[in-house]
């Protein structure tokens, strides 16, 4: 691990609650979510889609888009409470002290500016920068993130660089303004596996270079393995499972990490049967009570359907939330 | 059943398959089609407005209270809410509620008739220069341009009044302006269904090109056509009675909206009455025309169905 | 960009000539035969064959075409029958009268269209946004001739604000900028009515779809203004159809213009034609729609350049 223990966390995240208000039903995407960075760590967050992973992101810049709302709880940002700042607050903390790299590039970059245009307006506007001054620092971010030629890239529009690219501009201007954590929501997965690894290596080389915490969102456990420090297993809007990656992936205490392991195909092992893990995740509009995981869980008992599970610290810096977690 | 359904029963597999083929056997298009434009409730008002509209101008005769050309001079310019007369009367006192009903034969057909002709011509003429491509679509597409290239108003008013005054010249008139824009239309959907890809799978089981214009590029092209036609005749309703507003239609004493509009101007500040009605109705009319062309589009639009 | 700009240019020369064939040839629709309506019922054969020569009526189609383009590229549109002055003389003055009607129209339909637009867009559902949809869905199926007669029945007649008739006052003295204006008023919010209320839906609609794009919301995420989203990235994104719309809307604003000026008197080209028309005073007319015509098409082309420069990704069509 990489980060010393007795610091105090870089972000913490408080039983927060975040529900969409809809005409008939409420969505609960997020139902008290708590883990915690600590500075220059990586935490990935996985999960199953639709588990609420892109709304905790839009959150904890509080961007949830109407009808969104958050309802509870507190996001601590170095100490301090981001629910109780004022919007203009928040947009001097946005793309600054936190920024934020999409999952899809084309989309998060105005097709009608250049990319120079972009990173540039980060920089004049953060860092009151001139133009001039603006454009050589964008030179130099396209540099870092390993874009060949960049001074010619500044002028190239998104839609005329390959998916890769566009990422690595992404990660330029999310890094312009130097912030302590870059929150990332599933970034690699319209990629090729081999762009994939190339940005999986840039993120970990900088967050060693700069400093930065990463919060990184994925459905995917081998970017886990490979990329994080630590991870949390995200399941219908709360924390299932959390701890040091090589400790969770390897002894998966929750019988749903132990499931998602188990659906992953392993190297070396051709005759082996994937195994899918039946039924769907629950209606965000509609959570059954108890545990959320209980009606495709193989350890299920009649306690887990009816009685709500706390997240409990095991110490060695795991917690499960579960009534029969393995060893 | 179809070739590839037939082979399957002869193989023996086809049991098990056309059963589970019944039971995601999904409702006709035409029936998508109309349960999602009767949500559309402004349309369907629309839709009966106009059906009213064109119930009241067909049955004239039955239900115009006066003779439409035979004015009562004593009652010139009579207000709104004349004992006998609810819409007042116009300068030479013919009763205005009459002149409305028989007005709307002539005011719709002067939209109505151009623009069915006028698609017609522009399906065929869409069809043949996106299906066959090449010289004919150039030559075609090419002379469209042109037409595009005046102010589809003054094309209008200039073709009719050089043409002379009459209904079939006014008619004549707006069709040649309509033709350019909805052979674009059609065009531009038979492009597209040719460039699809289920037309070049179509070909490989062995559709010869008139198969496939008939089975898969007519009803496609249709569909925006007719959209696209119920909206212009929204337009074509006010187009039309601009020209017969600056006399280049019918003939008096025969009532049309537009006419209607143009007697009014010399009494506007004693009796503005007798332009604002009929103006008014036309703008009714067109707004249903033009809501009931975009329920049609929202209608046939998949993307937006359920 | 340059590249686009040349291959635009290039196309509109066929197209100017096609349309200096369609216009001749529309002359050639009229019934009935020249030589004999400017004689009149009493003419005798040879009379007739006469003046046929001499206004060339009996040389091939052809010839007749490529005479006449020959004169009209160095200016010369014959003589009004009516007037008996060269058309030209009659034409050009009426040309910028109502250039300027249209000028002043399109300033009004564009500023109109922009901001409901903008803050419908914005501001979706709320009243300002369900009260200006109603109002321009009235107004684009409103005929411009009668919205006109209203405007004039209660602005003019009524109240007194405005004057109803004429470009400028009766009084030649009084010819000012101001006065223009004053006479402008009516005339020009008749003729950018339907316009604007088309332009404003436009906006509309292309705000909503650039907002709801994935990369406003990035854009927020680097801690950029709502004003800073909207006006510069949202604007940008939002205005190629925009543009588009608004050069489309000139021809309409030109052929609009025709009804506005028979309705106020306004001494324009529109209301040219019509009298012409009315005249059967038919070299008039076809001067007239040429020169429009011609007008039309270049600003086309102006709008689709601006267009080009806007949108990077139309270039490369």
């Amino acid at each position: 691990m990489s980060t010393a223990v007795d610091l105090p966390p870089l972000v913490e995240v408080q039983d927060l609650h975040t529900h969409f208000l809809l005409k008939k039903k409420v969505v609960r995407a997020i139902n008290g979510l708590s883990f915690s960075v600590g500075r220059g760590e990586i935490l990935g967050i996985a999960g199953e889609s639709g588990a609420g992973k892109s709304v905790l992101c839009l959150s904890m810049l509080r961007l949830v888009p109407q009808p969104g709302r958050i309802v509870g709880g507190r996001i601590l940002f170095e100490g301090k409470d981001l629910l109780g700042k004022s919007e203009h607050e928040m947009r001097g903390l946005r793309g600054q002290a936190i920024s934020m790299v999409f999952e899809d590039p084309l989309n998060s970059l105005d097709p009608a500016f250049t990319v120079g245009d972009q990173i540039g307006e980060s920089l004049m506007l953060h860092k009151a920068m001139t133009r001039s001054a603006a454009r050589q620092k964008a030179g130099e971010l396209l540099r870092l993130v390993g874009i060949p030629d960049p001074e010619r890239r500044l002028d190239n529009y998104a839609h005329e660089l390959s998916g890769g690219m566009q990422q690595r501009v992404m990660i330029a201007v999310a890094l312009s303004c130097d912030p302590a954590l870059l929150i990332a929501d599933n970034p690699t997965t319209a990629l090729d596996v081999t762009i994939q690894m190339q940005i999986l290596d840039l993120v970990k080389q900088l967050r060693d270079r700069l400093g930065m915490a990463v919060l990184w969102i994925t459905h995917d456990l081998g970017v886990v393995a490979k990329l994080c420090d630590r991870v949390v297993i995200m399941y219908a809007g709360k924390v299932m499972e959390a701890g040091d990656v090589y400790d969770v992936l390897k002894r998966p205490r929750h019988p749903y990490t132990r499931r998602l392991i188990d659906a992953l195909p392993k190297l070396g092992h051709p005759e082996q049967r994937l195994i899918p893990i039946q039924g769907r995740p629950p209606n965000p509009a509609d959570l059954p009570e108890g545990c959320p995981f209980a009606p495709r869980c193989y350890k299920v008992t009649a306690e887990c359907r009816s009685q709500a599970v706390e997240l409990v610290d095991t110490g060695d810096g795991r917690a499960v939330r579960c009534l029969h977690p393995e060893e | 059943m179809s070739v590839h359904e037939r082979g399957l029963v002869e193989t023996g597999q086809a049991e098990p398959l056309v059963a589970e083929a019944e039971m995601f056997r999904r409702p006709s298009e035409w029936w998508i089609f109309w349960e999602a434009l009767s949500r559309d409730r402004l349309a369907v008002a629309a839709g009966g407005a106009i059906l009213l509209i064109c119930l009241v101008a067909v049955f004239a005769p039955l239900l115009s209270p006066y003779d439409p050309t035979v004015g009562d001079n004593s009652l010139r310019l009579a207000p709104i809410g004349t004992p006998g007369h609810l819409l007042g009367l116009d300068g030479q006192g013919r009763d205005i509620l009459s002149r409305l009903i028989w007005g709307g034969r002539v005011s719709l057909a002067i939209a109505l008739m151009p623009v069915t002709v006028a698609s017609v011509l522009s399906v065929a003429l869409g069809l043949i220069a996106g299906f066959f491509g090449g010289k004919v679509d150039m030559l075609i597409m090419r002379t469209l341009d042109v037409f595009f290239a005046f102010p589809a108003v003054l094309l209008a008013v200039a073709i009719a009044g050089v043409l002379g005054p009459g209904m079939l010249n006014v008619m004549l008139s707006i069709t040649v302006v309509l033709v350019p824009y909805i052979s674009r239309v059609a065009y531009m959907a038979t492009v597209t269904v040719k460039n699809e890809l289920f037309v070049d799978q179509a070909r490989v089981c062995g559709a010869g090109p008139w198969q496939i214009l008939f089975h898969y590029t007519l009803p496609n092209t249709l569909s925006p056509v007719l959209v696209y036609g119920t909206t212009l005749v929204g337009i074509m309703i006010v187009l039309g009675a601009g020209l017969s507003f600056l006399g280049l239609g019918i003939s008096p004493p025969t009532p049309d909206w537009g006419v209607m509009c143009s007697d009014g101007r010399n009494f506007l500040s004693v009796a503005p009455h007798v332009s604002a009605v009929p103006g008014a109705v036309l703008v009714f009319v067109a707004m249903s025309f033009n809501l009931l062309g975009d329920g049609l589009r929202d209608a046939l639009d998949p993307k937006l169905r359920k | 960009m340059l590249r686009y700009l040349v291959y635009r240019v290039a196309s509109i020369v066929p197209v100017l000539l096609g349309v200096s064939v369609v216009v001749f040839l529309m002359m050639k629709l009229v019934p009935g035969d020249p030589a004999e309506a400017i004689l009149g019922p009493a003419a005798t054969t040879e009379k007739i064959e006469m003046v046929r020569r001499s206004l060339g009526l009996d040389k091939p189609f052809y010839i007749q075409y490529f005479r006449w383009l020959w004169k009209v590229l160095q200016g010369d549109f014959g003589s009004s029958i009516a007037v008996n002055v060269p058309v030209a003389q009659l034409v050009w003055p009426k040309f910028w009268n109502t250039v300027l009607l249209a000028g002043g129209s399109l300033v009004v339909c564009v500023v109109v269209g922009l901001v409901v637009g903008i803050v419908s867009g914005t501001r979706q559902y709320s009243w300002f946004d369900r009260l200006g949809m109603t109002s321009t869905l009235i107004l684009a199926n409103t005929p411009g001739f009668w919205l006109g007669l209203v405007l004039m029945v209660v602005f003019a007649l009524r109240l007194g604000w405005f004057p109803a008739t004429g470009m400028y006052s009766m009084r030649a003295a009084d010819k000012t900028v101001a006065d223009l204006l004053h006479h402008m008023v009516l005339p020009a919010i008749t003729t950018a009515a339907v316009s604007a209320a088309i332009i404003a839906r436009l906006v509309r609609s292309s705000f909503l779809d650039v907002i709801r794009k994935g990369f406003v919301t990035a854009l927020r995420a680097r801690g950029l203004s709502e004003r800073d989203v909207i006006l510069r990235h949202g604007l940008k994104n939002a205005l190629p159809p925009i543009v588009n719309i608004i050069g489309l809307q000139v021809g309409y604003l030109m052929g609009g213009a025709l009804f506005t000026e028979v309705v106020f008197s306004w001494p324009g080209i529109g209301l040219q034609i019509y009298s012409s028309i009315v005249a059967r005073d038919l070299p008039v007319v076809q001067a007239a729609v040429l020169v429009t015509t011609f007008v039309f098409v270049l600003v086309n082309l102006g709008t689709d350049v601006i267009v080009a420069a806007l949108d990077p990704r139309v270039r490369r069509a």
